[in-house]
């Protein structure tokens, strides 16, 4: 009798871790990527002039101004003073996109603005004009708190996205979230498990030694669970973005953030 | 391309010892590289950054394979009159690229 009720105690107590273990990252207890780092890479972050985001950003700037395509036009002849016009755009993408019936992520709204009203070739992904672009457009909402609007037509590609974020891939049979809610704070082979809070991208990682954008993260995690990437701008791709910003509502935007 | 961000402080008091940063954008790449069929990437490196304050020259430093991509230095100088600091980076394959700051010493 005594040993039934404690099997019954023991299988309610690892139930009950379970549930503990699926949960989501309490509001209260979600931390940026920054929280993890160390204070000098804290200090890169802080500094416009040692942040080296800032040299794309700069570099998007000059872009933002230059006329190109068969339009001959520049973003700036639609949208003028982007510090004006692109205040807060990316701390609500990916959004969802009427004329696709599916969300698009920063990249993909700027080269479909390339491509419709510019008239230009779309950028490849991570091409240095690419990121700088959205460097400087993302930086244009830093402080900004994330924000995404999720209608019923965005919500079956948001729920993709969380199931994705849950479903066990790869080699090492791991989901993100095995890491990323369950285990966040702990280490990984010495380095700090975040909690993988898209808060920052396009984002400086100096381990890349470049700029960066968040798909590129996503590949490089699912080569880290030797699953196979998907491709730059695939859907699983943009459903998972739309996921962690979703995951990541309200928090500030810090873009271009420095990471290790 | 070559795009740098300094920071020199606008202000300072004669006598004081001013922090400089700057930050260029340069690949930096070793020259120990190949690519993924085996053919060597060349080395393409900044070799020299020199800073002169006023024509004199405040700093100067190498720059070797093994330092990172978009190099950031950081120094101190003593802030002795108003006036102009140059920037100059050379390096591999013709790089050259020159910023200037300036700053008001009372």
């Amino acid at each position: 009798m005594l040993s039934v009720r404690r099997l019954g105690a023991a299988v309610g107590a690892v139930a009950l871790a379970a549930s503990v273990f699926a949960a989501e990252i309490p509001r209260a207890e979600r931390r940026s990527g920054y929280h993890f780092m160390s204070p000098q890479t804290r200090a890169m972050q802080d500094d416009d002039t040692a942040n080296p985001g800032m040299l794309w950003v700069l570099e998007g700037e000059s872009l933002w101004n230059r006329k190109i395509g068969a339009a001959g036009r520049a973003c700036a002849d639609c949208h003028g003073d982007a510090r004006a016009s692109m205040k807060g755009v990316a701390a609500r993408h990916p959004s969802f996109d009427a004329a696709q019936g599916r969300p698009v992520n920063l990249e993909q709204r700027i080269n479909r603005c390339r491509i419709d009203r510019q008239k230009a070739p779309p950028l490849a992904y991570e091409s240095r004009d690419l990121l700088a672009l959205t460097a400087y457009v993302a930086r244009q909402s830093r402080g900004l708190p994330i924000d995404l609007a999720i209608d019923s037509r965005a919500q079956p590609f948001l729920d993709a996205g969380g199931a994705t974020f849950r479903r066990r891939q790869g080699q090492l049979n791991l989901a993100c979230n095995q890491c990323h809610d369950d285990n966040w704070g702990r280490r990984l082979a010495g380095n700090v498990i975040p909690q993988a809070h898209p808060t920052g991208y396009p984002l400086y990682r100096l381990e890349w030694q470049s700029l960066g954008s968040l798909q590129r993260r996503l590949r490089n995690c699912l080569a880290g669970i030797r699953a196979e990437p998907y491709e730059y701008g695939a859907p699983e791709l943009v459903e998972l973005e739309l996921y962690l910003m979703w995951r990541a509502r309200g928090m500030t935007i810090e873009a271009p953030a420095v990471r290790p | 391309m070559a795009s740098a961000l300094i920071n020199v402080p606008a202000r300072a008091k004669r006598g004081e010892i001013i922090e400089v940063k700057t930050l260029i954008s340069h690949p930096m790449e070793t020259g120990y590289r190949r690519t993924q069929l085996g053919a060597a990437i060349p080395r393409d490196i900044i070799r020299l950054f020199v800073c002169a304050y006023n024509g004199t020259e405040v700093f100067r430093a190498e720059l070797h394979p093994a330092i990172a991509a978009n190099p950031f230095i950081v120094f101190s100088t003593v802030a002795t009159e108003s006036g102009t600091l140059a920037f100059h980076w050379t390096g591999d394959n013709g790089f050259s690229a020159t910023e200037s700051a300036a700053i008001a010493v009372d």
